[in-house]
């Protein structure tokens, strides 16, 4: 393994819980694909939102702390969770840019962070360091026959200047990053769309509608599942999916997966070790109707 | 009627403080309603996010306030790609949000939430939700 591929590894606190699954899997295909992922050896929650209001300096601290960490450890920090990548790379940007800001906060915790870490998420990390024809090449059982379509979001995107993993309006790293494990990309215009995100909390009738609204969009495209990089989308998902059946009778609930368990069946990893069985709406049925 | 706005009329204690914590010139938007076309959840809004800058622009600062659009906005941002003027509107709500919040108003009671909310949720949607609608 060359040392060119070793990149430190933020999982976050919801990796390390609820979504498991997106943790492990992703873990094993890192091997398969010679990518050293080495976990921060100290890290903490990155604080979930970015703060819009520039004076809010608080809202920054624990993604600075983090950074400072990954700074010890390396010149790159990857991360899985659309939240998580948003929030590190959003805060890099702002303290890279302000010496003052970056002072206070340094100050506060006593830290020296200098903006010497790179921000990736995950699916970068796929690109550019392993690059799509070399994944195209380790795909051990090809995903023929699945419908799959990709679900960006709003953490990859947006703000297009600061954080855009690409395009934000016509965006193509996920769809390229399927069509390479020899699925069939499903595209629908809601893929860009918010799925209720943290208003979950409030308002989950508001958020059965957002989310309804996506879903929808790719069934009636023909998805048979939704691809996600994000567990707050996911969960948003999956408990919309009754609701939608109330409001349109002819849709049929669709698994949703995380796209590194989506990589890691067609590297051939041990199904065990994927977690589809923490999915509320199961997978593994579909892959058994197309022989996989 | 012909209403001319310029930057001169918008001068008020309110208009100054929200433009400083959020660092956006509420002046600048024109209005074409680019952010209320891709707004993903603004049919739940009372008062759409273009309306609430306009509302803003003329003074109606409590119509805005007493209005669920900033406790309903996301912060996904689609408002900002999609604004040709560059004004970031997500800002304004958290400005909005946060005027509520630093004066101790929250819309969230934690010890009110339902029991399973707190049991589910994925710890990214606690820590998000008690940010954004917690002081």
């Amino acid at each position: 393994m060359t040392k060119e591929k070793d990149i430190g590894y933020y999982p976050g606190c919801t990796l390390n819980t609820v979504a498991r699954g997106f943790d492990t899997s992703t873990r094993e295909s890192a091997k398969i694909l010679g990518i050293n992922l080495k976990e921060l050896s100290q890290w903490n929650c990155c604080g979930a939102v970015y703060p819009l209001t520039p004076d809010n300096l608080m809202g920054v601290a624990g993604a600075a702390k983090v950074l400072s960490a990954a700074e010890k450890e390396g010149e790159r920090l990857t991360t899985l969770c659309s939240f998580c990548f948003n929030v590190l790379k959003r805060t890099k940007t702002g303290l890279d840019r302000d010496e003052e800001r970056r002072r206070v906060v340094n100050d506060f915790h006593e830290i020296d962070y200098s903006g010497g870490v790179k921000v990736l998420h995950f699916l970068e990390v796929l690109k550019e360091d392993v690059g799509f024809g070399k994944i195209k090449e380790s795909v051990k059982t090809p995903l023929k026959g699945l419908k799959l379509a990709p679900y960006y979001g709003c953490m990859l995107l947006r703000p297009f200047e600061e954080v855009g993993i690409d395009d934000h309006e016509n965006p193509t790293i996920f769809e390229d990053f399927l069509a390479t494990l020899g699925c069939e990309v499903v595209r629908y215009p809601k893929r860009i769309d918010c799925c209720g995100a943290h208003i979950s909390v409030s308002e989950k009738e508001i958020v059965a509608v957002m989310s309804g609204n996506v879903l929808l969009s790719a069934f009636r495209n023909g998805a048979e599942a939704l691809i996600t990089s994000c567990p707050l989308c996911l969960y948003n998902i999956e408990r919309s999916e009754e609701a939608l059946v109330k409001r349109e009778p002819a849709f049929k609930p669709i698994p949703v997966v995380y796209f590194s368990q989506i990589l890691g069946l067609a590297l051939g990893q041990d199904r065990e070790s994927l977690g589809f069985e923490r999915n509320m709406y199961d997978f593994r049925p579909l892959l058994k109707s197309k022989g996989l | 009627m012909k209403i001319k706005i310029g930057v001169k009329d918008l001068r008020s204690e309110f208009i100054d403080l929200i433009q400083r914590i959020t660092g956006e010139e509420i002046a600048l938007c024109y209005q074409c309603g680019n952010c209320t076309a891709g707004c993903p959840a603004a049919f739940a809004m009372d008062i759409a996010p273009h309306h609430v800058v306009r509302l803003l622009q003329l003074g109606h600062e409590e119509t805005v306030l007493d209005a669920n659009s900033m406790w309903i906005c996301v912060s996904c941002l689609q408002c900002y790609s999609r604004c040709p003027k560059n004004v970031d509107i997500s800002r304004i709500m958290e400005g909005l949000r946060q005027m509520s919040l630093r004066k101790g108003i929250d819309k969230v009671e934690i010890k009110q939430l339902p029991v399973d909310i707190l049991s589910d949720s994925p710890q990214q949607a606690l820590v998000a939700g008690f940010r954004k609608l917690v002081n």
